[in-house]
């Protein structure tokens, strides 16, 4: 490839918005619209992806040298699913009410299509440093995404953030929010917002591009 | 092909996978080393909070495990349950067998007779989550209270018309029956032990 590839800055920054796993990629659906409830279990399924993301980077860019084109996906995939494998027994030994909450979600990171993409994308192909930044800032990325669509349902459906009561009492809990549907309205409308934000970003750009030239 | 290069024998191509497979297969069997026993702790500690409940009791009671051989001839893990007067509240029963995806672990518990069936608690499953994953919500398991132990229970799709039906969760049909195979068959193996031990021990 004559492009060059991103630089380890780039790929941690790229991570966190402009190529957002979420709101960019549309990567991760299942646990988006599964976990995000409450803030308690969305963190908990965050901290448990970045595990294996981190570790299947790091392993993955070691071992770049010696993959084999037809070979790499089932290198991937073993990596994965032996991280995933040690995040979930950690969580059932040391979080087990949380364990038993998040249920089969856990196991199910194995098929969390960021970390396969970005063993593809990134650690196959670049050096450990580069893959370790990749890996935090997806890591990072798909937490606040994780968090926003969190923050909204658990507030407006439990009346709570983090377990920790915030609306009065007389607050008439949006009990739709916390069900799938409202997992469904929430991703909608702030994929509606970030893409209204976003545009709106490029349009004063261009403006102010053309004014000064 | 003659202009391909070579591509070497199986393992120079499989070496890395087979290397892996080794190296993840000792570290998982190293993380479960150090961390099936504590989860074990925490499955023990939820089944002992729950067992109480099953036999219909609310506060203290005294939690026996016994060993029992079942009428298969297989040694089956149960509880005596006996309440703070002294009196035996009843057994709580352990089945597991496969569900629609994974295992399902069950406690079932039953009166001192074994005659009715007081109570049902899901362990462990791995069902559709919203899915099969309701056969542990109470909805669908207080529906074996009270039902008796003389005929199989049977799942129906519909409003149960008769007292040894149960109504199955709506698009998990297969969950729940294994659930309630599982009941059937843990009662059946279990019934004539448990009432030779009731009446021969104490």
């Amino acid at each position: 490839m004559s492009k060059t590839e991103p630089t380890a800055l780039e790929r941690f920054t790229n991570g966190i918005l402009p190529e957002n796993p979420i709101y960019r990629q549309f990567l991760g659906m299942c646990p988006t619209l599964a976990v995000t409830g409450a803030m308690k279990p969305a963190m908990t399924m965050a901290a448990a992806t970045a595990f294996v993301l981190v570790s299947a980077n790091v392993i993955i860019s070691l071992m770049r040298g010696l993959l084999r084109p037809h070979l790499r996906i089932l290198v991937f995939t073993l990596t994965i699913a032996t991280f995933v494998t040690i995040a979930d027994r950690f969580l059932e030994a040391y979080f087990y009410a949380m364990s038993k909450e998040l249920g089969p979600y856990v196991p199910l990171i194995i098929v969390n299509c960021i970390i396969i993409s970005r063993c593809e994308i990134c650690a196959s192909k670049q050096s450990v440093g580069v893959a370790l930044a990749d890996a935090l800032g997806m890591s990072l990325g798909f937490a606040l995404a994780l968090a926003s669509l969190a923050t909204v349902r658990e507030i407006l459906g439990s009346g709570s953030w983090f377990g920790v009561t915030l609306l009065p009492a007389g607050w008439p809990h949006w009990t739709i929010m916390i069900l799938s549907p409202g997992a469904f309205f929430t991703l909608g409308l702030l994929l509606a917002l970030v893409n209204w934000v976003g545009r709106r970003r490029a349009e004063a750009a261009a403006l102010r591009a053309r004014i000064k030239g | 092909m003659a202009d391909e290069p070579r591509q070497g024998g199986y393992l120079r191509q499989a070496w890395l996978v087979i290397v892996l497979a080794l190296v993840y297969g000792g570290a998982l069997a190293a993380t479960q080393t150090a961390l099936g026993p504590r989860v074990a702790a925490n499955r023990l500690r939820e089944a002992y909070r729950e067992i109480p409940k099953l036999v219909g009791l609310d506060g203290e009671a005294n939690i026996v495990p016994i060993e029992l051989t079942a009428a298969d001839g297989s040694q089956r893990q149960a509880y005596e349950v006996v309440a703070s007067d002294g009196t035996l509240a009843g057994w709580v029963l352990r089945a597991s067998g496969q569900g629609f995806q994974d295992r399902v672990e069950l406690l079932v518990g039953v009166t001192p007779d074994v005659s009715t069936i007081t109570g049902l608690y899901v362990l462990d499953q791995k069902e559709t989550p919203n899915l099969g994953s309701l056969v542990a919500e109470p909805p669908f398991r207080d529906q074996f209270r009270g039902l008796s132990t003389d005929q199989p229970i049977a799942v129906v799709t519909s409003t149960p018309t008769t007292t040894s039906q149960i109504r199955s969760v709506t698009g998990a049909t297969i969950s729940s029956t294994s659930v309630a195979e599982l009941v059937n068959r843990v009662i059946e193996d279990m019934k004539t032990p448990l009432r030779r031990l009731r009446s021969g021990g104490k």
